[in-house]
């Protein structure tokens, strides 16, 4: 079994991969991560758990053409504001890594997949999130 | 409270010197300092040290055991980028305490080569290149496009901005270089992250800087001819954004910060005659212009273009060369823009002088994040 690449992937038995979200009912600021106390209006015990939406727009990106030995290039990383509230940084796929082909606020999806065949010490594969462009 | 004055400040060349220790470093600037306000260690009554690499190391105490034991306190900060910066605030903050009245503050770093940041592996497997990249070139190039969104800010003027400060560093002989790069130079140099070329981002080295303070009534009996008035000192944290989480902040606590220096001065930003700016990669200092008020939101890309931030023109920003050209010692750089400034306000910054110059600004942003800002004054 494969597990999520990071704590707010949610992989449930009987369903479609999630990313979960944590809402603040006082502010309505929405968080990636658990917490109990909101950093926006310093509100406690507020935050309601959402599922974050799966659609998107892409708000600001770079093209990374240097990283760290063993990391592939180029990518696009990408800043993504969902539809329905939370942004996210993740990498753009299916998209040609030229500025000329990249467009501020294009429609882009959150797809789940392999973790580009990283795997743990342990063996383990995993799960990761990517945004694809929406034609 | 007192004023605060600066009565003497330096720094070290800026260059790689693996030969060195960070105290040693650190101990050059002191003694440098130190002789420019025309002082001995004996005569200080605290040490204000920032150093990063170390953080957890003593360094302030280091330095003393190079060059005088004398027993003063030693406060030992570290604070991303901004760590010079605030050591010299903490500096400046006891002398308005009341607590002292002649201080001495240093920043120095001992840095490796290649890219800083990244995305940390934590728990599982390595995210960086997988969930975007954390390296700091991708960072500060997707805080730069955020500007090219809105305002159409194109590679070129990113680009201008490195053609600028290597410019100003040819006549900075403390710089790391001081190497002419003309814009195809500039653009057509490896990509690292776009639109951050390898020459639009800041240089690794290793360096220190640092700086004598003193109250009003130390510097009326020490003499007053050099000294340089600290009009102002802040420091902000980033206040909540929406994309904090994903998308270091480094606007909003720059401008928070400087509008509360303009208050703290009684100045605006009109009246402000040169620039030491955070220009970690040629994409931040655009963003910088308007978050000082140099201009209104949306004129950055045009004051590149017409050469207002340019030696000669309506404010210079970055006449030292700037972290492009000048070098970024993490822990050094927030004291070593202090001494760019102050040599410009004392009127001895020979080539690059920036003519009838009395009041400067220096930025920096440490990433996470927080902004130290100084206004400064020419006092004779």
């Amino acid at each position: 079994m494969p597990l999520p690449v990071v704590d707010y992937l949610k992989l449930p038995e009987d369903g479609d991969p999630y990313l979960e979200g944590h809402k603040c009912s006082s502010c309505n600021s929405i968080f990636i991560g658990e917490r109990s106390v909101c950093s926006s209006c310093s509100s406690r015990d507020t935050m309601e758990t959402i599922t974050l939406g799966n659609k998107g727009k892409l708000y600001s990106y770079s093209i990374v053409f240097r990283s760290f030995p063993g990391i592939d290039v180029p990518y696009i990383s990408a800043i993504v504001d969902l539809d329905d509230g939370g942004t996210l940084k993740g990498n753009l796929i299916d998209c040609d890594p030229d500025p000329e082909k990249i467009k501020f606020d294009m429609p882009v999806e959150v797809v789940f997949d392999d973790a580009l065949g990283r795997k743990d010490a342990e063996g383990n594969s995993y799960i990761s999130y990517f945004f694809k462009p929406v034609n | 409270m007192s004023d605060v004055y600066i009565l003497g400040v330096d720094m070290i060349k800026f260059g790689r010197f693996p030969d060195r220790t960070v105290p040693s470093l650190g101990a050059e600037a002191a003694l440098l300092a130190l002789d420019d306000a025309g002082l001995t260690i004996q005569d200080m009554e605290a040490l204000y040290c920032g150093n990063l690499g170390q953080s957890s190391g003593m360094v302030g105490q280091r330095i003393l055991q190079e060059i005088g034991q004398t027993g003063m306190p030693v406060v030992n900060c570290a604070n991303a980028c901004a760590t010079g910066a605030t050591a010299f605030r903490e500096a400046w903050t006891s002398i308005k305490a009341g607590l002292y009245d002649v201080v001495l503050a240093v920043g120095v770093e001992q840095m490796g080569k290649g890219l800083l940041g990244g995305t940390g592996a934590g728990k599982g497997i390595p995210k960086e290149g997988l969930l975007g990249s954390g390296t700091m070139p991708a960072v500060f190039a997707e805080a730069g496009m955020e500007h090219a969104r809105k305002y159409g800010t194109t590679f070129e003027q990113f680009a201008k901005i490195s053609v600028k400060n290597h410019h100003h560093s040819t006549m900075n002989p403390k710089a790391m270089y001081q190497i002419e790069t003309p814009l195809e130079d500039v653009m057509n140099a490896e990509m690292i992250s776009y639109p951050n070329s390898k020459l639009m981002c800041s240089v690794n080295v290793d360096g220190s800087a640092a700086a004598v303070l003193v109250s009003e009534k130390k510097a009326k009996e020490l003499g007053m001819e050099r000294v340089v008035k600290v009009k102002a000192s802040i420091l902000s944290s980033d206040p909540y954004q929406e994309r904090d989480l994903v998308m270091p902040d480094v606007n909003t606590c720059t401008r928070k910060a400087a509008k509360e220096a303009y208050e703290m001065a009684g100045v605006g930003p009109e009246d402000i005659d040169l620039v030491e700016l955070h220009d970690c990669f040629a994409t931040a200092e655009m963003l910088h212009y308007e978050n000082l008020g140099l201009c209104k939101d949306g004129d950055a890309g045009r004051m590149i273009d017409e050469g207002e931030v340019a030696l000669g023109g309506r404010v210079p920003v970055n006449v030292s060369g700037g972290l492009l050209s000048k070098g970024h010692p993490l822990g050094a750089t927030g004291i070593a823009n202090i001494y760019e400034v102050s040599t410009h306000l004392r009127g001895e910054a020979g080539e690059r002088q920036v003519e009838g110059a009395k009041l400067g600004l220096t930025h920096v942003i440490g990433l996470g994040s927080a902004c130290g800002i100084h206004i400064l004054e020419k006092v004779n």
